[in-house]
């Protein structure tokens, strides 16, 4: 019976026996960057423990969210989340029925790329001048 | 008895079940189109203030609910999209326990940020 393979079938997808393109690269950088944000949540969500608890649990979160290290990890996390978004239109746009040609769909692959970096750079500039 | 096409094939996909789950991540995509722009904005207002600047900035409606909306609907979307990463590349027991671990996680951090931005609220 096909029930005897039950729990061991193939896993998917074999990333390795792909040639690297636009389209399948920047699918698996919505896969990275939408799990990598558990990351940012979960420092998050501690800050703001910190900040309904009182000064002293404040203390910590808030030193390493200010600290330069904070800095990266906010930046890395404000540019996943501009691509794991513009990901994600791109996926509402194609459930659509639109923009699935090969060349419209590699296009929107770099537009995500792309568009993400110079967002990140947006919002890096409104904080700086803000 | 006769049965259409259709009726037969309901409920046979390759998960064995509808498609709610595509259902749900596309919901939770399209409100979340418009809730990251705001929380980006409003979450980096107050990060980095002092701390009694802090409690008053996120005990304000919009960054309060903002924070709080966002938060509950991306993690719900992250248990959702985190239990497809698991289902492609683990199996048995393992597969089980990372989908559970997923789903407990976004809800420990659910329950843990509507306490503080509540406490900020209305406190």
């Amino acid at each position: 019976m096909a029930d005897v393979n039950r729990g061991h079938r193939p896993l998917s997808p074999h990333l390795s026996v792909y040639k690297p393109q636009i389209t399948s690269i920047s699918s698996i950088l919505i896969r990275i960057t939408g799990n990598a944000l558990i990351v940012t949540a979960v420092l998050l969500v501690w800050w703001l423990l910190g900040l309904a608890t009182g000064p002293e649990a404040f203390e910590t979160p808030h030193r390493l969210l200010t600290s330069w290290f904070g800095d990266l990890v906010l930046v890395l996390s404000v540019l996943g989340l501009w691509y794991h978004t513009l990901g994600g239109a791109r996926h509402l746009l194609w459930d659509t029925g639109r923009g699935l040609e090969i060349v419209t769909a590699e296009r929107l692959g770099w537009g995500c790329v792309v568009g993400s970096v110079v967002l990140t750079v947006l919002t890096v500039i409104f904080f700086a001048v803000i | 008895m006769y049965i259409t096409d259709r009726k037969r094939a309901m409920g046979l996909g390759a998960a064995g079940s509808g498609t709610e789950h595509h259902w749900q991540v596309t919901v939770t995509s399209y409100a979340l189109l418009l809730l990251v722009p705001l929380f980006v904005v409003v979450v980096g207002l107050g990060i980095g203030l002092p701390y009694l600047e802090a409690r008053a900035y996120f005990g304000r409606p919009i960054p309060a609910i903002v924070t709080g909306l966002t938060i509950v609907v991306g993690l719900v979307h992250y248990h959702l999209g985190f239990r497809v990463l698991v289902e492609d590349y683990v199996q048995g027991h393992a597969r089980q326990l990372g989908i559970i671990g997923g789903i407990c996680l976004s809800y420990a951090l659910i329950g843990a940020a509507l306490w503080a931005i509540l406490r900020l609220a209305l406190i």
